[in-house]
């Protein structure tokens, strides 16, 4: 099976670096995967997980919005944050979503506020699913 | 001529700053290594964003964006100024401040025609002492700071740009040269006309640059990109900044060091002579009550 190298990287240093049969993001758009040899490419990233494919086991990656850039045998995932299973703070991120949910509640719609804390719950949720596999 | 007593103590305490400062010269090189690692690992994801935002507005000329033009009439310009937290820097803060100041001096009459975005406490003092515009201020920041602790600042400095609040923004700070020297540096940062000069410019790896789908299109991956990517810059400065900061204290606390030395050896000296000079005084005491007796 063909590979390609995909990178993740994130301001703060590099976060996944490795060989992989086929990576699968979500866009701003929808889902999208990519296999080796695909057409250079770039896209905006939503909030959402990354999918790894190696060897028919899947990393998932947990991001924060960015983008990605495919050339040639090369992917690369460039986000504000990006964090694997392990490195998650399930707390954390249980507390983010409860503290989002509320503001929610309270906010009301068309607000800056509201914005800020949707895209909160939406980075809390892609934390908490991808921590939970 | 200060008692032996007295000599003696200085001795003790200029020692006892001596191992301080030593100490603090230590903790600061320490530190201004992991910040240039700091600095290095971001490298990276900086580079990547430029050479797609450079690819994109070279590879279709139709494509503007508000970010990447020149405004006709600047009527308000943002500085964001870098500064330290704390002193014992020897000059990395005054030297900024006192340049960033001139400059504003020089360039504007009144405070309506600029707002200043402070980071560093020593900053923030200064021109709240001046009485000078600060739209936005940071203090506190870790010595390794995460993206995520300037992540707000950053945002709302470009959104003030976009909003037009701000017609330019330049970006002042320390620029790390090496361990012992730090330049004063002024970047302009909004607009992002350099990018489009440096995509213009024909470069030797250009002929190799592929031309990319996009998806949706070029536009809105512009209008996502670039403020990613002067967000990144103002990190990337604060990185900058704070391996500066390391250096400077380094360099400071590496100075008073050696000048602890000195003053001990001279302390010492100065010992030694009251030393001597009271021995001979007795011994003329001595000789002098011995010459009356006989």
């Amino acid at each position: 099976m063909s590979t390609m190298q995909a990178n993740v990287v994130t301001p703060d240093g590099t976060v996944f670096d490795g060989e992989v049969n086929m990576i699968s993001v979500r866009t701003i758009e929808g889902e999208l995967g990519i296999l080796p040899r695909h057409l250079p490419l770039v896209t905006p990233l939503d909030i959402g997980p990354v999918r790894l494919k190696q060897d028919g086991k899947v990393q998932l990656i947990a991001l924060s919005g960015g983008f990605m850039e495919v050339r040639g045998d090369e992917v690369n995932v460039l986000a504000e944050s990006a964090e694997l299973p392990s490195d998650i703070d399930i707390t954390r991120a249980r507390a983010a979503k409860e503290r989002a949910e509320r503001r929610l509640q309270e906010a009301k719609k068309e607000n800056i506020d509201f914005r800020r804390a949707e895209l909160a719950l939406k980075r809390a949720l892609n934390r908490l699913d991808v921590a939970q596999g | 001529m200060a008692s032996l007593k007295d000599i003696k103590t200085r001795i003790g305490s200029t020692k006892k700053t001596k191992q301080i400062t030593k100490a603090m010269e230590m903790v600061s090189a320490a530190k201004l290594n992991r910040a240039q690692g700091k600095a290095e690992q971001f490298q990276p994801y900086q580079s990547k964003i430029r050479e797609v935002v450079a690819s994109i507005a070279k590879g279709s000329e139709d494509v503007s964006h508000p970010m990447l033009q020149e405004r006709q009439e600047i009527r308000k310009t943002g500085y964001i100024v870098i500064t330290s937290d704390r002193g014992l820097c020897g000059a990395y803060n005054s030297g900024l401040l006192r340049e960033t100041y001139q400059l504003i001096q020089e360039r504007h009459n009144s405070e309506d025609e600029y707002g200043l975005v402070v980071i560093g406490k020593v900053g923030r003092d200064f021109f709240k002492k001046r009485n000078m515009p600060i739209v936005q201020e940071i203090v506190g920041l870790a010595d390794q700071p995460e993206y995520a602790e300037i992540k707000n600042i950053a945002e709302t400095t470009v959104q003030m740009f976009t909003d037009e609040v701000f017609d330019e923004v330049f970006i002042h700070y320390n620029h790390f040269i090496s361990a012992i020297s730090q330049k004063v540096t002024e970047a302009k940062l909004l607009p992002l006309t350099s990018l489009v000069e440096e995509a213009e410019e024909p470069k030797e790896e250009s002929s190799g640059r592929l031309s990319y789908l996009y998806e949706p299109d070029a536009e809105t991956i512009l209008e996502k990109l670039l403020p990613h990517y002067a967000e990144s810059l103002i990190y990337g400065s604060l990185l900058d900044a704070k391996a500066s900061e390391f250096g400077a204290r380094m360099s400071a606390m590496r100075s008073a060091t050696d000048n602890a030395d000195n003053r001990i050896s001279e302390l010492t000296l100065s010992y030694n002579r009251a030393r001597q000079a009271a021995i001979t005084q007795e011994i003329n005491e001595i000789v002098g009550g011995a010459a009356a007796q006989s």
